[in-house]
């Protein structure tokens, strides 16, 4: 636990990544660290690359150049499977949920890789007491759920595998501001359980609220880094982002 | 009454065959998009199989089953990751050629080893045997056992897909292959499984079908069109689809029989000149052209 290390060690470190997107170079050598226990966002415009790092941790979208350490181990010639068998675990943009299946069906899918049954029902529970509107549909199948729903029970199926690094892609895109509100609050919950999460995010103010360090992303580079409260008195932030 | 409950068991029996052929391949093409040509070609393997264990070693052609379960998985797995897999990288047209080409060399590998004449199974406890089912209809028993048997396998796929934890991880590949990529399920691993249980199933109708069937290297292309109709009609990728298909499908080949009842119904001369029994699969591929043209989902489809 971070209380008994004076340093934590950096779970997650990209070292001078480069991503190429159909031959267009989308990360341009980026670097950026990840400590035990700490909520990190990731910041920028569309387009500004913000997404691509993440799949690239992945394994979904190779880096061509770099290093992406985990624990200190290299993970980029990885494939996604293994890479999620280490405990990264991603909350993609798109949900990509199971459709046709229950809510729960999809909430299982996410602890595949766990096979004791006992702990996995524990996680269930965790996951249902985060969002009880989730516990209120289970039986239901996830398309039939709203646009906020389908996000938690992504989120939620990202928790079941008890990750070490959870990494959530645009959690607030196409949400009534009320419900980004609630699910950026069980971020801070999951945080303060002691969970490590690296956030992106295109709401640049409330990403930069909740996070202890943020980095700010301008065409594939890191243009700004610091904990969220600098940044968000910035003033180059506070006039690309916030328009003040 | 006789003829026309005699065609009815008789589609019925044959539809639910035929919808084991047709399992397999829509399980391949729900898991990775991918219309396998090849498809009849597995099943006409599963009948020699059948023919030359029973042969070989003098075994009822019944418990050659699971030898020819066995011998469609392995195919199933061989074809996969030694071909299929480089097809996936490439174009759909790439895709089509490719099983296409498939399904020519594992015919012309029959041929070259099976040579081209007519096959039939003649023993065993099944052939040659009847029973009458009700009304004065009697059916061969080899075509009940093969339709029991069929019911069976559909039966303990549907259950391995929809009970187990490696059903559950094929499903998750079939309707989202990245989004069960990040739960960490080896979406590679889910494709050649599909491949073996597709092979296995075919193979296994293969091998309950040559106990009434006669057979020829070419066989495979009828069992491709009935299988692809069965697919078309109930849905790419849905299994209860390709059930229910598969005996509409049966009843579709019993048109002639539906025919001659209607003959001997109406008493018209013009009628029983019709060559009805000629056009028994001609039913079949119009309807793959009506399903195309009207409902290009199937009835249970979730993919189109």
């Amino acid at each position: 636990m971070p209380e008994n290390m004076p340093q934590p060690a950096p779970i997650l470190e990209l070292e001078n990544i480069r991503v190429r997107y159909g031959g267009l170079p989308v990360i341009n050598g980026l670097s950026l660290k990840v400590l035990e226990g700490e909520l990190v966002c990731v910041v920028g415009t569309n387009g500004s690359g913000k997404s691509t790092i993440l799949r690239a941790i992945m394994g979904t979208q190779h880096a061509f150049d770099g290093k992406i350490l985990f624990n200190g181990k290299p993970i980029h010639h990885l494939n996604t499977e293994a890479i999620v068998a280490m405990g990264l675990v991603y909350v993609p943009e798109e949900k990509m949920l199971f459709r046709p299946l229950s809510v729960e069906e999809n909430l299982r899918l996410g602890a595949f890789l766990l096979k004791d049954e006992k702990r996995i029902a524990e996680n269930l529970d965790f996951v249902f007491g985060l969002f009880p509107r989730l516990k209120e549909r289970r039986k239901q199948a996830a398309s039939t759920l709203s646009g906020g729903e389908q996000q938690m029970v992504a989120v939620g199926r990202g928790l079941m595998s008890n990750p070490k690094i959870l990494m959530l892609d645009e959690l607030s895109l196409g949400l009534a501001p009320i419900l980004v509100d609630e699910l950026l609050d069980t971020v801070v919950r999951l945080k303060h359980e002691g969970l490590t999460i690296l956030l992106v995010e295109q709401n640049v103010r409330e990403a930069l609220a909740i996070c202890d360090r943020g980095y700010v992303l301008q065409t594939g580079k890191v243009v700004q880094e610091g904990s969220g409260k600098e940044l968000i008195g910035s003033e180059s932030v506070r006039k690309a982002f916030l328009g003040l | 009454m006789e003829i026309l409950a005699g065609s009815i068991s008789a589609g019925l029996l044959i539809g639910m065959v035929f919808a084991l052929v047709a399992l397999g391949l829509t399980i391949v093409f729900g898991v990775m998009d991918i219309v396998n040509f090849a498809h009849g070609e597995f099943l006409m393997i599963g009948m020699y199989t059948a023919l030359l264990t029973s042969q070989a070693t003098g075994m009822d052609p019944l418990l050659t089953l699971p030898v020819a379960g066995v011998v469609g998985y392995l195919l199933g797995i061989v074809c996969y990751t030694g071909f299929v897999k480089y097809l996936l990288r490439g174009p759909m047209v790439a895709q089509l050629l490719g099983t296409f080409g498939l399904m020519l060399v594992l015919r012309n590998l029959a041929l070259l080893f099976f040579g081209s004449e007519d096959r039939t199974i003649h023993k065993g406890i099944l052939v040659n045997r009847s029973i009458e089912l009700f009304m004065g209809v009697r059916v061969p028993v080899t075509k009940l056992a093969a339709a029991a048997l069929s019911v069976i396998a559909f039966v303990l796929i549907w259950l391995l897909i929809n009970r187990t934890r490696i059903g559950k991880a094929l499903l998750a590949t079939a309707l989202n292959a990245q989004g069960a990529r990040y739960m960490g399920i080896s979406t590679e691993r889910m494709n050649t499984f599909a491949w073996g249980i597709g092979g296995a199933t075919v193979t296994i109708a293969g091998a309950l079908l040559a106990n009434f069937w006669s057979f020829t290297p070419y066989v495979g292309l009828l069992f491709t069109m009935i299988a692809f109709t069965i697919v078309a009609l109930g849905g790419f990728g849905s299994i209860p689809g390709a059930f229910v298909a598969g005996i509409l499908v049966g009843f579709i080949t019993e048109i002639p029989g539906f025919w001659d009842y209607l003959t001997y119904l109406s008493g018209q001369r013009w009628m029983a000149k019709v060559p009805m029994s000629s056009f028994k699969y001609t039913g079949v591929y119009l309807a793959y052209f009506m399903i195309m043209l009207i409902r290009p989902r199937g009835l249970f489809g979730w993919k189109t």
